[in-house]
């Protein structure tokens, strides 16, 4: 049908990854660094898919239906987690949960 | 076919780029979602129509309306924002920016110095063939996906519960003994 080169797909993902990443490191927002790992859990979605289409096997999109039923649950957890995170300290930043250290 | 794959990867790393950087966060989840549906164009294009099409309902549909909702609970208003721009300041970022950049490099350098890309044509695999997949060899691993959504289910009810403040008269009294 047509071409569509492997290693411009994997540096997508690579790229979309390492900007989930950058997200999770420099946001205080603990719900931006939520959203930027859904980036990097789509990035690795988006490397299984091109590798699958790349080799003509089904495995890869099986491997991205894992990871959304995954993603799904893990974003259930996170947003109840944040939830109660705000209840108890009335703020959204990732800073201020330091009771560990005193 | 190739212009609309590098025009799909060009929306998809900008619109990453700018949920990163939003101060907003619906402004971010929207950009998030304008991501999910370019990158779902690039599954389609390379042969993958069942896996976009999921993409598009699960993803962009249902896990981003969960956030919508986590956001709107949360209430956050014009004060949250602001205090967002005062805590993405340059000196925040710029090192992390930069280590991720070499990372970039590196995996860049990889990709192009061995040549992977064969320029094989896109086989389409359809629906049919990843069913049958995911429910011959895989079947395991479904139901495991199962019990991980389960518990997911569990969890999330019992952790984002509304536990009331209920003391009971005999810690009451052990509290005050303490103090």
């Amino acid at each position: 049908m047509n071409e569509l080169p492997l290693n411009v797909g994997l540096l997508l993902s690579g790229l979309l990854f390492l900007t989930g990443l950058l997200g999770v490191l420099i946001r205080r927002n603990i719900l931006f660094m939520l959203m930027s790992v859904e980036i990097m859990f789509n990035a690795a979605a988006l490397a299984f898919v091109m590798a699958g289409a790349h080799h003509g096997q089904p495995d890869g999109q099986v491997m991205l239906i894992f990871i959304l039923a995954m993603a799904a649950a893990e974003v259930a957890v996170g947003l109840a987690l944040i939830l109660q995170m705000f209840r108890q300290k009335r703020t959204v930043d990732s800073d201020n949960l330091n009771q560990l250290r005193d | 076919m190739s212009i609309i794959f590098y025009l799909a990867s060009l929306i998809a790393f900008v619109s990453t780029a700018m949920v990163v950087t939003r101060k907003n966060a619906v402004h971010a989840l929207l950009y998030l979602i304008v991501s999910l549906l370019a990158v779902s164009v690039i599954f389609f294009i390379s042969g993958a129509p069942f896996v976009a099409a999921l993409e598009v309902i699960v993803y962009a549909g249902a896990i981003m309306v969960l956030f919508l909702f986590g956001i709107m609970m949360l209430n956050l208003g014009k004060d949250s924002a602001d205090a967002e721009a005062k805590l993405l300041s340059p000196r925040a970022w710029i090192l992390p920016a930069i280590l991720c950049m070499v990372l970039l490099a590196e995996l860049s350098y990889v990709f192009f110095l061995h040549d992977s890309s064969t320029g094989g044509t896109v086989r389409l695999i359809d629906a049919k063939e990843v069913s049958d997949s995911l429910f011959g060899r895989y079947v395991l691993a479904v139901e495991l996906t199962g019990i991980l959504l389960m518990a997911g289910i569990v969890g999330a009810y019992h952790i984002g519960k509304e536990k009331r403040k209920e003391y009971h008269r005999y810690l009451q009294v052990n509290e005050e003994e303490h103090e």
